[in-house]
């Protein structure tokens, strides 16, 4: 088994597995978001508080879940990139951190909007919002180190240690809410008990943030691709690629 | 496993688990500070763990619940007047000059930043509705509202720290 797994880490393996769940992750992703938003901003019933201004849930909610969900697994790879020295794992840890920078910023924006008609302000710096910054600032640190060194292998190894040391905010983000007094309300969705939001509200949420999920990893396994092609340009196998692509 | 792979992993994990014991003693050791806002009751009777009381002229933020029933306006100007509570039973007077958010209403959360001008009275400069994790149509709270009271927080327990 552990052979098999290390077989993948083989540039041209990875780069054609990924190929072949590309269009998987594509489909699933187009679907459950096309059926999660129209649900939830057409036919979802409205707050008895908030009228239609929540249905921002259905964006908020699935980006800031899994800006933090990206940042796992771009650590993950980290992880695995360090210890194993694997340069596929740090080829995925690069080529999630711009993505998850976008989602964390489309989490922190959509927060805002959605903050100053209710809460009466855009930003207040309360224990969520604030970490939730710093997990932007993190991927943005991330993105700079991996660009700032000629020697890519370098470059991961400085990257994936600011990504692992990082990912002790990840439980501050999640926890902030319960353990500090904020702005922010505690979460909605809980796991161990029930979720206080109706079922017709809570579906159409569910089925967005597996569709975001699917959104993210379908870019990142894009991403990955042109990672690898740029990592292995003069190996023999990207050059006859390169010379399939042309004679077409 | 080879010995430089079990350096590197022994490495990693000794990073991780530094970093995670510097945060969490960073985090213990700022706790109190990291709350965005006092109750009433902590103005009252002084913070929970430290026993901390803000002063007269003090700029703080108070969060709580706006008393049902205690709201009063001034029919010539946008000065208002209502009681903040929490569950510990604090109680203090916030006064305020400016619009109200959309969400303010008796019952509901707030979070009202100003200067204690004398103890258990704030003239509030900013106030903010906090909202609640509790989604429903209208017609759910209807339902629901007819049973119990869902907007009133007042009999929850003071062990579980004041959350709404």
């Amino acid at each position: 088994m552990w052979k098999w797994l290390n077989s993948y880490a083989d540039p041209e393996r990875s780069y054609k597995l990924a190929g072949t769940f590309l269009p998987w992750f594509v489909c699933l992703a187009i679907a459950l978001i096309g059926v999660g938003t129209t649900w939830g901003l057409l036919f979802a019933p409205m707050d008895y508080q908030q009228g239609d201004s929540f249905r921002i849930i259905y964006i908020h909610v699935p980006a800031a879940s899994m800006s933090m969900a990206a940042y796992m697994g771009m650590a993950t790879a980290s992880f695995i990139g360090i210890v194993w020295q694997i340069k596929a794992a740090d080829w995925a840890a690069a080529s999630i951190a711009p993505i998850g920078a976008v989602i964390t910023f489309i989490a922190l924006f959509t927060g805002a909007a959605w903050g100053k008609p209710m809460w009466g302000t855009w930003w207040v710096w309360d224990a969520r919002l604030t970490s939730e910054l710093v997990l932007l600032f993190l991927y943005l640190g991330v993105i700079a180190l991996y660009a700032s060194f000629e020697d890519k292998v370098l470059a991961a190894r400085a990257a994936g240690i600011l990504a692992i040391v990082g990912v002790i905010n990840i439980p501050i983000i999640k926890y902030s809410v319960d353990w500090w007094s904020s702005l922010h309300q505690p979460a909605t969705i809980k796991i161990t008990e029930k979720s206080t939001m109706t079922g017709d509200m809570l579906y159409p949420l569910l089925i967005n943030i597996v569709g975001f999920g699917m959104m993210i990893g379908a870019i990142t396994l894009v991403r990955f691709r042109a990672e690898v092609l740029a990592r292995n340009g003069m190996r023999p196998w990207v050059r006859e690629l390169a010379t399939q692509e042309v004679s077409k | 496993m080879n010995p430089r792979r079990k350096k590197r992993l022994t490495l990693a994990v000794a990073l991780i688990a530094g970093v995670a014991a510097v945060a969490s003693l960073l985090l213990y050791a700022l706790n109190s500070n990291l709350n965005l806002f006092y109750t009433p009751y902590e103005i009252v009777n002084g913070k929970n763990d430290t026993g901390v009381m803000p002063e007269v002229g003090q700029r703080i933020r108070v969060g709580g619940m706006v008393t049902v029933g205690s709201m009063k306006r001034d029919p010539n100007s946008l000065h208002v007047e209502f009681a903040v509570h929490d569950s510990a039973g604090g109680e203090i007077i916030v006064t305020y000059d400016d619009l109200l958010p959309d969400l303010f209403r008796e019952g509901q959360g707030i979070v009202a930043q100003g200067v204690l001008v004398e103890s258990g009275k704030l003239e509030a400069s900013e106030v903010l509705a906090k909202h609640d994790e509790n989604y429903m149509p209208p017609e759910v709270a209807e339902a629901m509202g007819q049973k119990h009271e869902k907007l009133d927080y007042s009999e929850q327990k003071p062990s579980e720290g004041y959350q709404y």
